[in-house]
């Protein structure tokens, strides 16, 4: 069939800000599909909450509502476009759950709307528990055995009868949140009564356990005719029992023969064709290891994390074909955009082997438990591509940025032998490291299979690895260093075990002719001639670049995997650039290795080389391509941290240049500048021991302000009161391996205040103010922020404007800028500078219509000055919308981390509030992040002393709202002293019903509770806080926050909120 | 050991010989399969050819005779990036390593397979030579290379005598010819409740037609079609019979040739388990396990004999057709799968229901 000539205009939503459990692969998803669907002549209608998306651009879809994710949205949107379908299978769940709600309301129907890419039949069948069951008996494809529960009597009942342990998995959760393996009745009652709670309806199906099993994963893709193939097999290290978002995963699979292959991939198909999905779906199977015995765990009938990873791995572009089958094509008649020979219609095969690791959040939450299990914990992925598993895997490690290079992790190597076997027995996110530390220390592959039940295959690989390394080490020759480097060793690991210098080895390498070529990713295995310029590295003897090109080239260095403090946003930049670049005429080389990205995609540059950023896998690249310069100030902290390397290389860096970089970043050089741009600054010391960091924190007097150097989200970061605290905060500072120095700074109380400024080397323009609603302290990232400032006077503006161009200009910077200040008695102090484009880019760049990084990639080259691009120096003129960015957090699915927002950033994630008052732009973005109110009317209040008096008014506030206030006896004498009504509930050690008893029983809308300061844990403070956001109740750490949400359900609580397309503004 | 591989045109891989150390001259093709060697190695009709595996890691599972094809492995030579070193398979046997080196057969790992499969793609199958130790004599090999011509190998690869496997339905009587014949045609049949009495190739068509069977299969096999005269010849009285028959790839090919249609060589064949194949009829696209050099020349197909009924999506070469006299119909792939996917398995059904419409 062709294309349904009754579509053409289609809204399509999308997944809303990033948490754990749906990352960046939406962005990529939707991003792809709305370009396949504009291909087609399709009028696109976006609406999605998160700003720092690319699908969010005016480029890719016709209409951009930056709205939050909900029926009454889309409601609004469909009223306000007239749209005649809609998709809803590239926005993950959310997407998904908004589809069916609407499709049940009848409100489609009656507006003479189709959903398209499925049914809603099609997402009940698979998303439904019991139907899902009756499903898959139907077509007698086994589940576990399992019984859907409402309630925990009924979950212990069917337990007793199957016998533990038991698994539970939450309906219409996402990433599996509150499911959990039960051993015995207490955990059951504890899990299963969690797993109801944070379920949409109230409901959690009880399971077999079937860990141990091998898990497999099959991408298949069927269109309306009913032709069906799969596109990517996938085999998880981990067996079932780790949620697959937390598995490190290896495409294709590899421990399957053909029977076993053949008959899952035969139970997808059967599966997809039941569900009569037109698009994109993945199949989960568990495997028994011993027989031919298989379960369907999980159909996603949408595209998905496993389907970014699975395009990825296979170059097959699923969400592209997916739109193109809901638009009415068939298989057959879309073409296989990499060969631009062969059809869509065609099953990819694969002459390489790809592993994927996720990227943990466990450096930025040293306290929540690193034990995996079926709750996802990481926040993004890698990949590696290898022509062997082992360097596939080496790769992968080098792409995490965790200080590490191969399997060699030294706080592993460090264990006793007693702590190494206890680790053995854990399942947390370094057993590959104990692994390979077992096998060096003598355990078989057979009793590493038997503790951990990773198939012998998987450790038998990190055995070869491990048997390298003894190589190296003892019998170092040149054949020894061929083999080294065909599983994947850095010179730089290399030359660390057999104590040779890195350069040392690449000499010695080069002498030899050991080279590393570079191979394509073609979906056919050569069979055909492809076109698609997707590369990977190994060490095999053709190399297939071609690096001739009569045109500049330029590449950019891309931000590898999204984690706290470097999200998609960065790929939103690097994207930009790329497109910039082109446009201006230049021969565009991307470098990353984040899956779950745009930047990645096969066709955003001229070149993408899927490979690890560091040095030496850079440097290889280098030295093929000869670029005319390099591009690091889009890429986060990842390509920052690359610009020395790349300029001892030889590599031009584009804009600000390694040495200015290294201005901003070195202590002493900046503040030298500072005083000479007269911009003051709160006192501070570099210091390199905990000593001195105490001396220096006595000095300035505390509170004071801790961190390493080169950080990006204030990773490491604490405000200290007193020696003590500095001495724990070091000790965690250093158990992340660092090079660099510690600073030490006087923290001021006041305003946060951020700009975002390009600067072309004469002058600079920035787009806007942004003004923090959070005090100072608060991590900016986790700070909501507010466009155009709203308390800022003219002078303390022009203030920051002159200050902005000054230190721009003394720091040497062309390109971009971002500086925080802080504003105290309308005194402007600087916080931090950094030379790159930073996470509010993308959102001032939407909100103001400013293309931020096109500008600044066009200043690059020293030849275009801002007049020439068609802007005037200076602060741009305010919009009339004002845009509220709030961010959103992943505590519940990280159990043991604290909530309490403070220096380090916390949030995964970001939600945009649009409109043209401040109260409604706000009371939008809270709504954003998922805050419905009021619900209970009911809000407990807990402050620590010095809050006390400042909290006064917002309860106040509260009360006229309606609520009922529930203090602990503290705060409670002081709220009634100054008269405001409240009711006293019990602190836990005073017995029930305390406290926790309220937020467990749902009775709260709301709790306002600030943290004793310091590292001291306020047991009862923590746990409360812990409790709230396991049960789904907003908690409150900053009374900026609270008194931000007072006024605006004051305000505008009531208030009809309406949509704005901000492709008009 | 160093292992060479030197082409007919003079290109040389080198590599690392892990299986027996036999030199041979073959002729050289690839497949894209990601599993399935165990099939693959046992399939007569690789038999002669040095087969290169596009996939990097071969052996991962181990072997397992319940998984083989035929009683051994036919492939002349096996050519891997890496066979691994241990297998790890709740039905493994023992390390496919030592499958190949107890049958024979010389392996090399540690080529540059991808880009000998372009070398193969862009230039053509053609003739190798695998051969073993420090260095070899260039001149010499060429010479033995070209000297080398495509055997006859049908009758190397097929059933000393006919023999007969009684299944438990007991509803038809199939005759099977077997041309190179993979174990699953065999099983297939079995399965759908047929007796089946397996001829070798040289079988007279009347020996056949004697027996008074419903039905007559004709199983894949190696080589070029038109090497197999003899057999064509039965195969124009086994049409003329009008007994229902149903053909798998050498058998398809061998049909038409009966039929007076053509065939040719491709330039590097389809072999894999990824090959789409479009049902003309209905355009419904199947995904299927391939493994050709040969291709009946669709142009030579008389309209007023045969219909073509299955195309590649690929490059529209003829998969599949149906005849006129409505009782042969003939694939170019394996329905049969093993290597690869069970999507067309239903044509067995399809022969089934022929030989019931006699009745």
């Amino acid at each position: 069939m062709p294309k349904n000539p009754n579509i053409n205009k289609v809204v399509v939503i999308g997944s809303g800000p990033i948490i754990i459990g749906q990352a960046a692969e939406f962005d990529y998803a939707g991003t792809q599909a709305c370009r396949a669907l504009k291909e087609e002549g399709v009028e696109v209608v976006l609406i999605n909450s998160n700003p720092a998306t690319i699908m969010t651009d005016k480029d890719i879809a016709d209409r951009v509502y930056i709205e939050p994710l909900t029926t009454d949205t889309v409601k609004k949107v469909v009223l306000a476009e007239k749209p005649d379908s809609v998709l809803p299978t590239l926005g993950g769940q959310n997407a998904l759950n908004l589809a069916v709600e609407l499709e049940e309301e009848g409100f489609f129907a009656a507006h003479n709307v189709r959903l398209i890419g499925t049914t809603a039949e099609t997402i009940r069948k698979a998303e439904d528990r019991q139907e899902f069951k009756d499903t898959m008996e139907k077509i007698h494809q086994p589940c576990a055995d399992s019984l859907v529960v409402h309630n925990v009597e009924d979950a212990v009942a069917f337990a007793d009868k199957i016998g533990y342990p038991v698994v539970v998995r939450p309906a219409f959760t996402l990433g599996g949140t509150g499911g959990g393996i039960a051993h015995d009745k207490t955990e059951l009652e504890e899990i299963c009564g969690h797993g109801l709670q944070v379920s949409r309806v109230t409901e959690a199906l009880i399971e077999r356990y079937i860990g141990g099993w091998k898990e497999i994963e099959f991408e298949v893709i069927r269109d309306g005719a009913g032709n069906a193939v799969t596109v990517c097999s996938m085999e998880n290290v981990d067996p079932v029992g780790v949620h697959t978002g937390d598995s490190i995963v290896v495409a294709p699979s590899q421990t399957l023969a053909d029977k076993e292959y053949q008959m899952l991939r035969s139970a997808a198909l059967a599966i997809i064709e039941e569900l009569k999905i037109s698009g994109g779906c993945n199949v989960q199977f568990a495997l028994n290891p011993n027989s031919f015995e298989y379960a369907v765990i999980e159909v996603n009938p949408r595209l998905s994390r496993s389907s970014a990873l699975a395009s990825k791995a296979t170059g097959y572009p699923i969400a592209r074909v997916a739109s193109k089958i809901a638009l009415g094509f068939n298989l057959d008649e879309i073409q296989n955009a990499i060969t631009k020979k062969t059809y869509a219609c065609f099953e990819p095969t694969v002459d390489y082997c790809v592993v994927k690791i996720p990227r943990w959040p466990f450096d930025k939450f040293v306290y929540a438990k690193r034990k995996l299990g079926t709750q996802m914990k990481a926040t993004g992925e890698v990949m590696g591509i290898g022509i062997n598993f082992e360097s596939a895997l080496m790769k992968a490690i080098r792409c995490l940025e965790t200080n590490i290079y191969s399997l060699r992790m030294k706080e592993v190597m460090a264990l006793s032998d007693e702590a190494l076997a206890q680790a053995l027995n854990l399942v947390e996110d370094r057993r590959i490291f104990v692994i390979a530390e077992a096998l060096r220390r003598g355990y078989t592959a057979k009793k590493i299979n038997e503790i951990t039940t990773i198939d012998l295959w998987f450790i038998d690989k990190i055995a070869s690895v491990v048997e390298m390394e003894k190589q190296i080490e003892t019998d170092f020759s040149v054949e020894t260093l061929r083999r080294a480097k065909l599983l994947g060793f850095t010179d730089k690991v290399i030359g660390e075990i057999c104590g040779k210098d890195e350069d040392e080895i690449r000499e010695l390498r080069y002498a030899n002719d050991i080279k590393v070529a570079y191979k394509m990713v073609d979906t056919c295995a050569a069979e055909f001639d492809a076109e698609t310029p997707y590369y990977y590295s190994c060490y095999e003897s053709e190399n297939e670049v071609d690096p001739a090109t009569d045109k500049k080239k330029v590449m950019v260095i891309g931000s590898g995997p999204i984690r706290i403090g470097q999200g998609v946003e960065f790929d939103y930049c690097s994207v930009h650039s790329v497109w910039a670049l082109r446009e201006a005429g230049y021969e565009t080389i991307i470098v990353n290795n984040n899956p779950e990205t745009v930047s990645t995609d096969f066709d955003v540059s001229d070149k993408l080389y899927f490979e690890p950023l560091t040095p030496e896998d850079v440097r290889n690249i280098v030295e093929l391509e000869k670029p005319y310069g390099a591009v690091v100030q889009f890429g986060g902290q990842t390509a920052i941290k690359l610009c020395e390397a790349l300029d001892k290389m030889g590599v031009r860096i584009l804009g600000t240049s390694a040495a200015n970089m290294d201005k901003a970043e070195d202590r002493e050089l900046f503040d030298r500048i500072l005083s000479e741009c007269e911009i003051p600054k709160a006192p501070g010391r570099t210091v390199y021991t905990c000593d001195e960091a105490i001396a220096a924190a006595n000095e300035i007097g505390y509170p004071v302000l801790v961190r390493p150097s080169y950080v990006l989200g204030g990773q490491g970061m604490h405000i200290a009161f007193s020696d003590k605290e500095i001495r724990e905060y070091i000790g965690i500072i250093n158990r992340v391996h660092q090079d660099h120095p510690i600073l030490v700074d006087k923290y001021i109380m006041g305003k946060e205040v951020e700009v975002d400024a390009i600067c072309d080397g004469t002058d600079i323009l920035i787009p806007g103010i942004m003004e923090h609603i959070e005090r100072a302290g608060v991590h900016s990232g986790d700070s909501i922020s507010v466009y155009p400032c709203q308390s800022l006077k003219k002078e303390v503006q022009a203030k920051i404007v002159e200050d902005t161009r000054k230190l721009a200009l003394a720091l040497g910077v062309v390109g971009m800028i971002n500086i925080q200040f802080i504003v105290k008695d309308d005194v402007v102090y600087i916080i931090e500078a950094n030379p790159r484009s930073s996470r509010t880019v993308p959102y001032i760049s939407k909100i103001t219509g400013i293309p931020i990084v096109k500008l600044a990639t066009q200043c690059l080259f020293g030849d275009k000055k801002i007049p020439d691009l068609g802007y005037a120096y200076g602060l741009q003129e305010e919009k009339p919308t004002i845009a509220i960015k709030m961010p959103v957090f992943s505590f519940e699915k990280l159990y043991g981390a604290d909530i309490s927002l403070g220096p380090e950033m916390k949030s995964t994630g970001e939600v945009l509030g649009i409109a043209y008052t401040y109260e409604e732009a706000l009371i939008k973005a809270f709504v954003g992040t998922g805050i419905r109110l009021p619900r209970t009317h009911k809000i407990a209040i807990t402050v620590k002393d010095m809050d006390k008096e400042e909290v006064v008014p917002i309860a106040k506030d509260f009360v006229d709202l309606g609520y009922e206030i529930y203090c602990t006896a503290g705060t409670s004498r002081y709220l009634s002293d100054r008269g405001i009504p409240n009711k006293v509930v019990k602190r836990i050690e005073d017995g029930k019903p305390n406290y926790i008893d309220m937020i467990i029983n749902n009775e709260l809308d709301l709790i306002i509770n600030t943290p004793t300061q310091g590292m001291e844990t306020n047991r009862d403070g923590y746990l409360i806080r812990r409790n709230a956001v396991e049960c789904g109740v907003h908690c409150f750490t900053s009374l900026d926050t609270a008194r931000a949400l007072a006024n605006c359900l004051k305000n505008a609580g009531g208030v009809d909120l309406g949509v704005i397309d901000i492709a008009k503004i | 050991m160093k292992a060479w591989l030197i082409l007919e045109d003079g290109k040389v891989y080198q590599g690392e010989s892990v299986g027996a150390e036999r030199k041979t001259v073959c002729e050289i093709v690839f497949n894209t399969s990601m599993t399935g060697y165990r099939e693959l190695l046992t399939d007569p009709s690789y038999a002669g050819q040095g087969v290169v595996m596009t996939y990097p890691i071969i052996g991962s599972y181990g072997i397992c005779m319940e998984d083989v094809e035929s009683r051994k492995p036919w492939v002349e030579a096996y050519i891997v990036r890496e066979l691994n070193r241990m297998d790890s398979n709740f039905r493994s046997e023992g390390l496919l390593r030592d499958y190949l080196i107890e049958n024979n057969i010389p392996v090399v790992q540690g080529i540059d397979t991808r880009a000998l499969t372009k070398h193969l793609r862009e230039s053509g199958t053609m003739r190798g030579m695998i051969t073993f130790g420090e260095s070899f004599d260039r001149e010499e090999c060429m010479k033995e290379i070209k000297a080398y011509t495509l055997p006859e190998t049908v009758p190397t690869v097929t059933c000393k005598q006919k023999y007969f496997v009684k299944s438990n339905g007991n509803r038809y009587n199939v005759a099977l010819l077997d041309l190179g014949c993979k174990r699953n045609i065999l099983r297939s049949l079995v399965n759908l409740g047929c007796d089946v009495t397996v001829y070798p190739s040289n079988t007279t068509a009347e020996e056949i037609l004697a027996a008074g069977h419903d039905g007559i299969m004709l199983s894949n096999g190696p080589g070029d079609p038109k090497q197999n005269g003899a057999v064509i010849g039965e195969l124009k009285k086994l049409i003329a019979a009008k007994m229902p028959i149903f053909a798998i790839c050498l058998g398809h090919q061998l049909i038409a040739l009966a039929s007076g249609f053509d065939t040719y060589k491709l330039k590097y064949g389809h072999r894999g388990a990824n090959h789409p194949v479009k049902e003309l009829a209905t355009g419904r696209v199947y995904i299927t396990s391939q493994n050709h050099g040969y291709v009946v020349d669709e142009k030579s197909i008389d309209p007023a004999i045969a219909e073509m009924t299955y195309a590649n999506v690929n490059d529209g070469s003829c998969e599949g057709v149906r005849y006129r006299n409505g009782h042969v119909f003939t694939v170019q792939f394996h329905p049969e799968a093993c290597a690869g996917p069970h999507d067309a398995a239903p044509l067995f059904n399809q022969f089934f229901a022929m030989m019931g419409g006699k009745n």
